[in-house]
Formats: structure tokens, sequence, C-alpha cells
């Protein structure tokens, strides 16, 4: 973790004879053989599958099929092979997840960036405007994060399939997109599934910027969108990141709305529509499958790793996610 | 490579397209907002001139209007949380009201049904398992470890090995582990828990294919990806307490024992009860898990796949929305348990 305060090495405390801290003195105790052997072996448990999902993936399909992985150990032979077959490969049963994966990046890019710029527009309105009804219009908000995305599917795909009609009168015609028109429709399910968990998010940082700078900026003749651009904006920029990467790995990570609303089509269907699709048909194709899997994990991984930081402050701030 | 790139332009332009709504909307927005109070800006100074050349009487300041802002700033979010979620969200209870094509109002026969086949009854059980289980396993494997990394050597590191399946996707975790649980009828095992239980002495399994253990073998996965949540939000906890009250303790002489059970847990008890939450909220709506694992076969199902079933495979818009309706019901008592607990601390 990145965010954690420099440790303090475990030799200063044993020289000390009395650790200072609670912790320490727990761990005094604890931190005996046992705990440390306790801790190694959640460790152990906790990484094994996923190293086993690694090794396996870089193994020739003979390997695999007839050997555990932990024979490669003392004969070892590893290929590109199954990456090659399972992003490039032509063959409908191959997986051809090169386009998948383009696909999971034209879905979460703009689900990513719409969220995000609306819901601070209206985090700073409900944090530094004052209007009438603020109070309940953020408690409405706030309260919809509980509410379970199911709720929304059935109707939700009926307003794209066949539009918004009153009493006979059409109010909007139906979308109907077609291939890889309807990355909008995941677009939209997405940012409206969002909102409630970002406003709220971004209110907690929002509300707490110091009230004298804004006051300061009024008094300069400054409009709030000229404070929102010129001073919020940048001030936000860690929960900016914060919500950005959450939303990010929601999105890349997202089964139920991509299957819903993408389809399983090849212009629109992301990686975990397509491994999901190849574990329930070709579930013994461990040679794809475990190749497959590392691929549609790689770019989450990178991208948690680097900004592990901005996540757990997010954590932490965030609560529930709807 | 056999991979042709000219398939993949039409997804490039309609991401494309989708940033150049972005940019057109969100800076559009920013824009007007801009230009228009700029506007009634410099009409309200032609007016103070007029006024002063003239000698007539300065026209009053009118009131500020912060409000016309407000609607601005928020119309994007607000148009899109009505359309998305609160007129789906009452659709979907009136729609759980009626039959398969929504012709028909049925009353509560959707939820009647839930109770009496045996099918759904046992989708409920599994859920009320999941339940159960998750959060309780995932929290104190997630409590144990952060107060035995905490100020360890290495902690960062070791933290980081825990908290890494959270960013793996459900189904990337779900083909981690069905590859641990994979079955060989002959010859040596691929799977790692059948070799071990071959190398036990013992036979090798298809373990997802005997209920009831492939629901316990699937929540195993669901507490891998969630207990390094528990450990990141509980050791933040440990970390902030006070330490004068570890001081005064520790002059008391109290046992590290006695430490952990009067001092820790009361102090992140605030941090448990939020753990549990989020993560009995997340249970309950765990879907991916079961679709790519078994695909809710061999009882393994859930409430959210059923639901998923129900309205997107057999057409049961009526059963499906009934069972979104139930599982909406299930999450209100554990938010309203949450929301006493916040006020509580606020008075308390």
């Amino acid at each position: 973790m990145t965010t954690a305060t420099p440790t303090v090495a475990a030799g200063t405390q044993k020289t000390d004879g009395t650790p200072t801290t609670k912790a320490g003195r727990v761990r005094k105790r604890l931190n005996s053989r046992t705990a440390t052997l306790v801790s190694i072996v959640i460790a152990v448990v906790w990484t094994i599958p996923t190293f086993g999902l690694l090794v396996s993936s870089l193994r020739p399909e003979d390997e695999i099929k007839t050997t555990g992985w932990w024979t490669s150990f003392t004969n070892p032979q590893f290929t590109f092979e199954n990456y090659e077959q399972v992003l490039f490969g032509r063959s409908a049963s191959s997986g051809q997840l090169a386009g998948s994966f383009i696909n999971s990046l034209a879905i979460t890019i703009p689900s990513v960036l719409f969220p995000l710029a609306f819901a601070s527009l209206a985090a700073y309105a409900l944090a530094w405007i004052k209007f009438r009804g603020r109070d309940w219009l953020y408690i409405a908000i706030f309260a919809l994060q509980i509410v379970p995305l199911q709720m929304a599917l059935v109707p939700l795909l009926r307003f794209f399939s066949t539009g918004v009609s009153l009493g006979g009168v059409t109010l909007m015609p139906a979308w109907d997109l077609v291939d890889e028109q309807k990355f909008a429709q995941v677009w939209f399910a997405h940012t409206c599934f969002a909102l409630p968990f970002a406003v709220f998010l971004l209110h907690n940082f929002i509300s707490q910027l110091p009230g004298d700078l804004m006051e300061a900026a009024r008094v300069d003749g400054a409009t709030h969108p000229k404070i929102f651009r010129t001073i919020v904006l940048p001030l936000i920029t860690p929960a900016l990141a914060a919500f950005g990467i959450f939303q990010f790995l929601w999105v890349w990570n997202d089964l139920l709305v991509a299957l819903i609303f993408a389809g399983g089509g090849d212009e629109t269907a992301p990686l975990t529509v397509r491994l999901a699709e190849m574990a329930g048909t070709r579930g013994n194709e461990w040679q794809r499958l475990t190749a497959g899997a590392f691929v549609s994990i790689v770019i989450p991984l990178i991208v948690f790793l680097s900004l592990q930081r901005f996540f757990v402050r997010g954590l932490l701030a965030g609560s529930v996610k709807g | 490579m056999k991979f042709d790139f000219a398939d993949q332009q039409p997804k490039f332009l309609m991401l494309m397209y989708g940033l150049v709504a972005f940019v057109v909307v969100v800076g559009g927005l920013l824009l007007l907002l801009d230009v228009v109070p700029a506007w009634f800006a410099r009409r309200r100074e032609a007016q103070l001139v007029a006024a002063s050349v003239s000698g007539a009487p300065l026209p009053r300041r009118p009131k500020q209007r912060e409000g016309i802002f407000a609607i601005f700033f928020l119309l994007p979010t607000l148009l899109l949380l009505t359309i998305g979620l609160v007129v789906p969200a009452i659709r979907t209870v009136l729609l759980s009201l009626m039959n398969r094509d929504s012709s028909e109002w049925v009353g509560l026969d959707n939820f009647g049904w839930m109770f009496s086949d045996d099918a759904i009854v046992r989708v409920l059980i599994n859920t009320l398992i999941w339940v159960l289980l998750v959060p309780l396993v995932a929290t104190g494997f997630g409590l144990i470890y952060a107060v035995l990394v905490d100020k360890a050597r290495l902690e960062a590191v070791a933290k980081s090995l825990i908290f890494l399946p959270m960013a793996i996707s459900f189904v990337g975790a779900s083909i981690i582990w069905k590859f641990v649980y994979a079955y060989r009828g002959e010859g040596d095992q691929i799977g790692l828990l059948n070799q071990i239980v071959v190398s036990l002495g013992g036979e090798p399994k298809q373990w997802l294919l005997e209920s009831p253990l492939n629901t316990l073998l699937l929540i195993v996965i669901m507490i891998w990806i969630q207990a390094g949540f528990a450990m990141v939000v509980l050791s933040a906890a440990i970390k902030a307490i006070p330490g004068d009250i570890v001081e005064a303790a520790r002059l008391d002489g109290v046992s590290p024992w006695q430490m952990f059970w009067q001092i820790t847990m009361p102090s992140i008890r605030p941090a448990l009860i939020v753990v549990m939450v989020t993560l009995t909220i997340a249970t309950l709506k765990v879907f991916d898990i079961v679709r790519t694992s078994t695909n809710g076969n061999y009882d393994t199902s859930v409430i959210a796949n059923e639901m998923y079933n129900q309205a997107f495979r057999y057409s049961e818009n009526g059963r499906g929305s009934a069972l979104a309706v139930f599982l909406f019901i299930l999450v209100i008592p554990v938010v309203i348990y949450q929301i006493r607990n916040l006020r509580q601390q606020r008075e308390g």
C-alpha cells in the first residue's frame, strides 16, 4: 500500500524493550512465529490461484491439459502461442479477444468521462450554490445509491428499444441502434447507474473545500461557473482521480450491464462477456481461458497498481456502490 | 497475424463520436454558463451607465438569482437519474405486478410464485447462505490480516497481495478459481484442489457439480475478492485509533489480547459495520461469479442470476421484475440499520 506510513523497522522496537504503541504491543504477542506464519499462509493462499493462472497461460496446450501447472517448475516449457491464438486467431472458437479488448476500451472511456463531468457539476451545485430544497435534493440522490441496478434493467432496455410514448404521442422514438452504435446504450446506462455514488463521493470532497476561498472569489466578482472551473476543479483532482479509477474498474469488470445493453455480438461484446461465454461453452479449453483471463486482468491491474493511492483514498471516503 | 485492423475501425469511429459528444455537451454547458451571466452583467452595466448619465435614480440591484445556476449545474445529472434510474425503478415495481408480457395485472402472483416454486426457493436459500457467509468470513480474514501485518516489515507489499484481487473482474476471478477446481477423470490432475486431495490420498471430485458444496466453493471466490476491501478499510481504522487511548491502556497494563477486544474492537466498530454492510449489499447482488462458474446450474443460482434468466432469457418480465423488487426489499433493512448506526455515532 503506497498510503502506508513508513513502517517502523522491527529491530528498533526490540532494542527499546517496550514497544511504544498499542499495535506494537499487540504485535509483540501476535507477531510471534505463529502470527507471521498465519499471515504468510493467508498471503500465499490469496496469491497462488492468480499465479497458477499466469503460469498456465504461458504453457503449451498439451501440457496444460495433461499436467498441473506446478510441474512446469521441474519441466519448464513456455510459449506465447496461447495469447496469439486467443487475441488474433481467426476461428470463432479462439475467442478473437483483440476485438473485444477494443470493445472494452470503447465502452469504458466514455462511461468514465460522462459521470465524472456531470457529477462534479452537480456536486458543486449541491455544496456551494444556495437554493431552496438543496438538502432534500442531496438526500434524494444519496438515497438512490441503494437502488440495485437490477431494478432499472428491464424498463431501461425497453426505453432504448421502443422509445417513450405517452397516450399515443411519441415523446421519444426508439433508438434502434445496431452494431457499434449499441455502445451509446452502454455509456448511457453506466452513466446513469454511476451518478448517485459519483455525486456522493465528489460532494464529500467539494463541500470540505474552505469556504473563505469561495467567499473571496465571490467578492472579487467571480461567478459560479468561473469558481467551478478555476478554483474547484484543480483542487478536487485527487477526488476526480479516485472516482475515475473506481468507475474504470467497475465498467471494465462489469458483466451484467454489458450483457444486457451491448449484447454478445463481435461488434460490441467486451472482454467480460466474451470470457464468460467461453467459460460456459469451452470450459475445458484451458489454454484459451487462462490466456484470455489474463488479457482481461492486465489493464485493470496496471491502472490499479499505479494509482492505488487514489483508489484507497476513494474507498475510505465512499461507501455503498450500487 | 490474421487479425484485421480495418474491421475495428467502426468501433473507433463510434468511440470518437462519444468523445466528441462529451466535449460538446460538457464544453457547451460550461460555455453557456459563462456567456449568459456575462451578458446579464454587461446589460446591467449599460443600465447603470445610462441611469447615471440621465440622472435618473439608479435601478435597484436585482436579487441574486443563484437558483438559475444551480439548475444548469444539476440539469444533466437530474435528467439522467430520472430517465435512467427513478422512472425505470418505478416501472419495475409496476411490472412486477403484471404478467409475463405486461398486458394484465396479476396482483402479487409473481411474488407468490417466488415462494412456492421449489427451484426459486432453492435460489432464495442459496442467496441467504451467500449473505450469511461472505460478509462474516471476508471481514474476518480482512481483520485478522490487518492486525497481523500492522506495522510489520513489508506491510505495504503484504497488503497489496491481498488487495490485488479487487482489481480483477468477477469473471476473471471465476475463471481463476474454476481452474483451481478443475477435474480430470484419468491421469494427472490439472486443478490444484484435486491435486491436493489426491496427494492426501483422496478421490478427485467434480467440485462444481456437487450441491451444496459447489455453492460454498463459489462463495470462496467472492471472499477471495472482497477480503482485500475489508482489510484496507479496517487497517485504516486501526491506524486511526488515537495514540493516547492506547498509551493509557498500556499504562494500566492490559494484555495484548485485552487490548484487542477492549480497545481495538470498540474503536473500529464503525468501520466494521460499514464493511459488513457494504459487503452484504454487494453479496446480495452477486451475479457474475455464478453465471461464469456454473451458469446457475447444479443448484447454485442466486437471486440476481435468476432475475437475469427470467427477464432476459425466458422473457418473463413479471417474474424477473418481482425478483428485482425482492432484491431491493432485502437491501432496505440493511441500509436502515446502517443509517441508524451513523445517527447513534453522531449523537453519542
